[in-house]
């Protein structure tokens, strides 16, 4: 246990680790793209969804259902189905990590909109505020904590599963954990999966601290 | 896209057998989670001082990639049952300690006052009254739990486990999407029924909920 602590710390402090395409810096790069680019998607996807949703009170029923749905979905499952499906591009990749995080950014969204005290938004009509004033002038702000915590709880589940990026012949730092299996090379295994959780709790700690920033004049 | 139904045929038993270990993988990871997580809770509820600390730990180990969590157990379990099932019971703990916690933190103080009063002791009123009145929010978070966890047993077929997740590397290894396909489906069946089957239990579980409903 002792020696294998030793060798994952020399795996990724060495600085021949960290250079070249198959270098932690570059993998790092790609897993930061996917997930990145992924979330965007996802967000562009999910956020009007859920304003609508949350606005018109229409299809309740789906954004509840979406996120259960969106829970039993087995990724490995969808990435292999959609890389057979389609062939070897990162289509598949992209596919299965934006219909992972969409789910939570719907519900999260739809949520933080029903949250918003309907006399508020009484108040809001009763002062002539038109529909999509009230969306953008009053829902919006008041629901944006809650839209906040969902956007980063998908980002955080896809960092996590770009992982599988590398299982369908992909860049990424899953690199390490799957040609660490098939070679049989531990150390390199637990050092991908080591910067994965880092990147993973990293990025969510930092965007709590955003959050907490962009919203610090709340008393709530 | 098309299935090949004479594979399904054929390989009916295979199916069960994973099915069952892919069932039994998540259940076993849920009630070591609820094991785990309910006496945590208590100790979160009474002592607000640790809450904070304990919420915290449970939200960074959830923070961690499932992947991940089966790769850092292989050298303490190796490529067994014991690290899916370990992997899986960390992911459970998150949702089961925070909704524990809540649905203690739910209870009216009144009704444990009047407990109290009528000499009930705390660990009677623990188990008497205050679970009992907490179930509905208890549950929820074991309902997220069930169905996370059999979505997630996949995961560890990299580590040579996963129940159906077994057929989404064979496919992926022969170029052929019906076990792929089998085995998505029955991952949402499982879910979809083990859901429901908990529904079932909470209501027969709290029968006063139901006149307020």
């Amino acid at each position: 246990m002792y020696t294998l602590l030793k060798n994952l710390g020399t795996w990724l402090t060495s600085s021949a680790q960290w250079t070249g395409p198959d270098g932690i810096a570059h993998r790092l790069a790609e897993h930061l793209q996917y997930s990145l680019l992924a979330t965007l998607i996802a967000a562009a996807i999910g956020l009007p969804l859920g304003l609508l949703i949350g606005h018109t009170g229409k299809g309740a029923f789906l954004a509840i259902n979406l996120a259960s749905f969106g829970r039993a979905l087995p990724t490995v499952g969808l990435v292999v189905l959609v890389f057979l499906a389609g062939g070897l591009s990162m289509l598949p990749v992209y596919v299965a990590l934006v219909a992972l995080a969409v789910p939570a950014i719907v519900t999260n969204t739809y949520a933080g909109m029903t949250a918003v005290d309907p006399d508020v938004k009484d108040a809001a009509r009763g002062q002539g505020m038109r529909g999509h004033q009230v969306l953008c002038q009053v829902e919006l702000p008041l629901a944006l904590p809650l839209i906040m915590t969902g956007l980063r709880l998908a980002l955080i589940q896809v960092v996590a599963t770009a992982t599988i990026a590398a299982y369908v012949s992909f860049g990424g730092l899953g690199r390490y954990v799957f040609d660490g299996l098939a070679q049989r090379d531990l150390v390199q295994v637990l050092g991908g999966a080591v910067l994965v959780a880092a990147v993973a709790v990293v990025l969510d700690v930092a965007l709590a601290g955003l959050q907490r920033f962009l919203f610090r004049h709340r008393t709530v | 896209m098309t299935i090949d139904w004479s594979w399904i045929s054929a390989h009916t038993d295979d199916l069960t057998t994973l099915t069952l270990s892919h069932l039994q993988a998540a259940l076993t990871a849920v009630a070591l989670g609820l094991l785990i997580s309910l006496p945590l809770a208590v100790v979160a509820h009474r002592v607000p001082r640790l809450r904070g600390a304990l919420l915290g730990l449970s939200n960074i180990l959830f923070t961690i990639p499932s992947i991940a969590i089966f790769v850092l157990l292989l050298p303490v379990s190796g490529l067994t049952r014991t690290t899916t099932v370990t992997g899986l019971t960390v992911y459970t703990l998150v949702v089961l300690l925070r909704n524990t916690v809540e649905g203690l933190d739910s209870v009216p103080a009144k009704v444990k006052e009047a407990a109290k009063a009528m000499g009930t002791r705390p660990l009677r009123t623990l188990l008497t009254v205050e679970f009992p009145l907490a179930l509905p929010v208890i549950f929820a978070g074991v309902r997220i739990a069930t169905v996370m966890s059999i979505s997630l047993v996949s995961v560890a077929t990299y580590i040579g486990d996963g129940g159906l997740g077994q057929l989404f590397t064979d496919g992926f290894q022969r170029n052929f999407p019906t076990p792929v396909i089998a085995g998505v489906v029955l991952t949402l069946l499982l879910a979809v029924v083990a859901d429901a089957v908990l529904v079932a239990v909470q209501y027969a579980l709290t029968p006063w909920a139901r006149r307020r409903a």
